[in-house]
């Protein structure tokens, strides 16, 4: 294996410990395995109480499956944490420009910046919004952008989550489990809170009310329901967030304005976190099958009654097209070279990118453009002959659909595993709040590691499990 | 709050106090079952069983011998009687999950961890044939557990408002309810054909449905004198000082939709309805009762609580 030519975050690849490692490796040392273990089971049990799981669509004898927590934090400097923040924010600034732009004038497709087909070819491209613009120009609320570490000061981004991003839920129990886990080793340590994540979020959703909403607005967070995967963290997200969980068929709209059915009668609502996807959201414009949406409810929005959070149509700016333009978008609205590096990508829809692709098909990862999860791609140094040949396909019948990545040395960090303490690779993914006022990141994130050995996929649906992530003051 | 999640507290605090009693009745039941014929064992305890739980007639459509097996089988494990103790705590938890909001998190746990335990015990008892009583007692005592700490994190926990007072309702009404069928079930033990029935058999139907509300010391308590059946009946239904009675109960479902008006500002139906329900029940005397019959009396409460369960529906639930 070529595992050695892999950034590690505790070692730095030298062998000795890095400053900020330094508590957690004198930790490591200290503490027999028996111990991890027991520790590790703690947590199990406190996931399983609290209730914790999610659901992998199409295995019924999992229907609620846990995710695996590792004990072990990861840990970042707070100086590199900064730069990471700095790009997260350019990022998040230039998708809303571009969002305003493309519903707008278009003037990036004028430019020339972009090929035109690829945004109105996009299937999350929703012609519906052109000439909308959302409240102070913010598409995107909440976004989740996954990052990959490769050096010291070295972050790519992977993917931008601009739809309706999860797992933030994961960052705030993880910290909340590990606190109670391990309290001694947490406090020999400066880390930067993440509790306030719920605050800031709330106060972001109020800020773009829109301007009919009364002076306190009403905040809502509409879930697809309880068989949803993701549905313990839009549950955990109302009960934080003090609003209601409310679901399709608690609403409905009444001359443009969208109101929840309440033990005394009809309330409006004048701000909904919606955490379904644009096609199921009304039936009345897109999939008209759809039961969890609400009818008429981009009429309520159209009439300024309403926000959505994160607006109908951003799909557009996180698909794996676009994002390859990603550096292109920064410059062309911002003025600014992009600070976070994006990994590089050959988009199959050029001829000569899918010739280069086809004949290194074992050193790539190819991925639909929209595909998520982990599902629909191939990982080219890990699949068999097979697999590639399979791949190589359905490449050549639709090479529009794909995109393809060098498999990128993601950093390992310490895990806790069957062998016992052995590197894993990780990827992060910090949440981004753009609200009125300006933008936010919360310090920490989602860092989720692949437990297998030498498994460069990190999602859940795939076995991924999570950890803690500290910002760390000073070392 | 939403009607949903109004309705979602109020079928859960139901759904885990209907799961107690099936527990309770299951206990009582094989109590009775295992004394000799001499002392009341009469063969169909069984069946009483399935009537005091209201699934005799789902009971009917599936199986046709109403024995000790089946019929614990049916009553703990089976997934479509609605009065099952899996049924139960399955949808306690489904409603559970659709409202955790609304809950503290020591609730959600509360059940969350009886129906992991359930499922535990499930796994341990299917390879069986049958389901000796040391097999099942596990399931007997989580659920009552369950149903114990549920009430009191409610009680010790939530925030007094509409969320608590749903909870409330559900618990009042269920809980009349059964505290009804078992006095309906064993009315005729409860006739006072002369003061000196005596007799060993109708004194253990007596305790047993004593125990089965856990009111036998209370009993004692009170009336500091040997078991009459028209005690017991007064104990169950006009009561207030015992908190399953019938009157107990609707003193209770009056106060709290006279909670849930004043914050809503607005009195409706449901509140004249238990009114007027609670008003009865504080005039009567075990006298009149049983001068007009007890199974006609019994009867028509049970209808009348169900009116109040539509009302609040109506009301509340269904917006």
């Amino acid at each position: 294996m070529v595992e050695q030519s892999f950034w590690d975050e505790m070692t730095g690849g030298t062998g000795d410990i890095r400053a900020v490692y330094a508590r957690i490796d004198q930790w490591l040392r200290d503490t027999p395995p028996d111990i991890l273990a027991a520790r590790r089971s703690q947590a199990e049990l406190l996931f399983r109480r609290i209730g914790i799981t999610f659901a992998v669509y199409g295995s019924a004898d999992a229907a609620e499956r846990l995710i695996p927590f590792d004990i072990i934090p990861r840990v970042i400097a707070q100086k590199e944490w900064h730069l990471l923040e700095e790009g997260l924010i350019q990022r998040v600034k230039a998708i809303n420009a571009f969002l305003t732009d493309i519903y707008g004038p278009r003037e990036i497709l004028r430019a020339g910046v972009i090929p035109a087909d690829l945004v109105f070819q996009n299937p999350a491209f929703r012609p519906e919004m052109a000439g909308r613009r959302a409240p102070h120009d913010i598409w995107v609320h909440i976004a989740g952008i996954d990052v990959v570490r490769t050096g010291e000061n070295e972050f790519y981004v992977l993917e931008d989550n601009a739809r309706t991003p999860s797992g933030v839920s994961y960052m705030l129990e993880n910290r909340d489990v590990m606190m109670r886990l391990l309290p001694d080793l947490f406090a020999a340590h400066r880390i930067a809170p993440v509790e306030n994540y719920t605050d800031l979020l709330l106060n972001c959703l109020r800020s773009v009310a829109p301007p009919t909403a009364s002076g306190e607005p009403c905040v809502a967070l509409l879930t697809p329901g309880q068989f949803n995967s993701a549905y313990y963290e839009h549950s955990f997200l109302a009960d934080r967030l003090g609003v209601e969980l409310v679901e399709g068929s608690d609403l409905f709209v009444r001359d443009d304005v969208l109101y929840m059915r309440t033990t005394q009668g009809p309330k409006r609502i004048d701000v909904l976190y919606r955490r379904i996807d644009d096609d199921y959201l009304d039936p009345l414009v897109f999939r008209p099958d759809s039961v969890l949406g609400v009818p008429g409810i981009l009429n309520a929005c159209n009439a300024g009654n309403l926000t959505l959070s994160n607006a109908v149509g951003t799909g557009v700016a996180d698909d794996k097209a676009v994002y390859t333009y990603m550096p292109e978008i920064v410059r062309f609205y911002l003025g600014q070279e992009a600070i976070l590096k994006n990994v590089p990508t050959w988009r199959c829809r050029d001829a000569d990118s899918l010739k280069y692709v086809l004949e290194h098909l074992h050193e790539l990862v190819v991925k639909e453009v929209n595909g998520s999860g982990g599902y629909g791609m191939l990982v080219g140094p890990h699949a068999t002959k097979e697999e590639r040949e399979r791949f190589r396909e359905k490449l050549l019948a639709d090479p529009a659909n794909y995109i393809a990545q060098p498999t990128l040395s993601l950093s390992t960090c310490p895990a806790f595993v069957e062998e016992g303490v052995a590197p894993r690779h990780v990827d992060l993914r910090p949440f981004v709040l753009t609200g009125a006022n300006g933008s936010r990141v919360v310090p920490g994130g989602l860092t989720r590691v692949a437990m297998r050995k030498g498994s460069l996929v990190v999602n859940s649906s795939q076995g991924g499990g999570t950890k803690d992530t500290w910002i760390i003051e000073d070392a | 709050m939403l009607s949903r999640t109004a309705d979602n507290i109020y079928w859960l605090a139901r759904y885990v106090e209907r799961a107690e009693f099936t527990a309770r009745i299951i206990d009582i039941t094989s109590r009775l079952a295992a004394l000799p014929k001499a002392y009341g064992g009469t063969g169909a305890e069984w069946e009483s069983a399935l009537l005091a739980v209201d699934a005799l007639d789902a009971f009917k459509e599936k199986h046709d011998v109403a024995d000790e097996q089946t019929v614990l089988r049916f009553l703990v494990f089976d997934q479509d009687n609605p009065s099952s103790i899996r049924y139960c705590v399955e949808r306690a938890r489904t409603n559970a999950r659709a409202v955790r909001t609304a809950l503290t998190s020591d609730m959600w746990q509360a059940i969350n961890s009886s129906w992991i335990e359930m499922r535990n015990i499930e796994r341990a008892v299917a390879p069986f044939e049958r389901m000796s009583r040391d097999r099942i007692d596990p399931a007997l005592d989580a659920v009552k557990a369950m149903s114990q700490d549920f009430d009191g994190l409610a009680y010790r926990s939530m925030l007094r408002n509409d969320a608590y007072w749903f909870n409330r309702l559900g618990l009042y009404m269920e809980r009349s309810d059964n505290t009804a069928r078992i006095l309906d079930v064993k009315y005729h033990v409860l006739l006072p054909e002369t003061e000196s029935v005596g007799g060993s058999l109708d004194y253990f139907q007596w305790t047993s449905i004593l125990r089965a509300v856990s009111a036998l010391t209370a009993y004692n308590w009170v009336y500091r004198e040997s078991i009459k059946p028209w005690l017991v009946a007064d104990l169950l239904i006009l009561r207030k000082e015992m908190p399953r009675s019938l009157v107990s109960c609707y003193d209770n479902l009056s106060r709290f939709l006279d909670d849930i008006a004043r914050a809503y500002g607005a009195q409706g139906p449901a509140q004249r309805h238990a009114r007027a329900m609670l008003l009865r029940l504080e005039n009567a005397t075990i006298e009149d009762l049983f001068r007009s019959g007890l199974h006609e009396f019994v009867t028509k409460f049970i209808d009348d609580n169900n009116r109040l369960g539509a009302l609040l529906a109506e009301q509340y639930l269904l917006n």
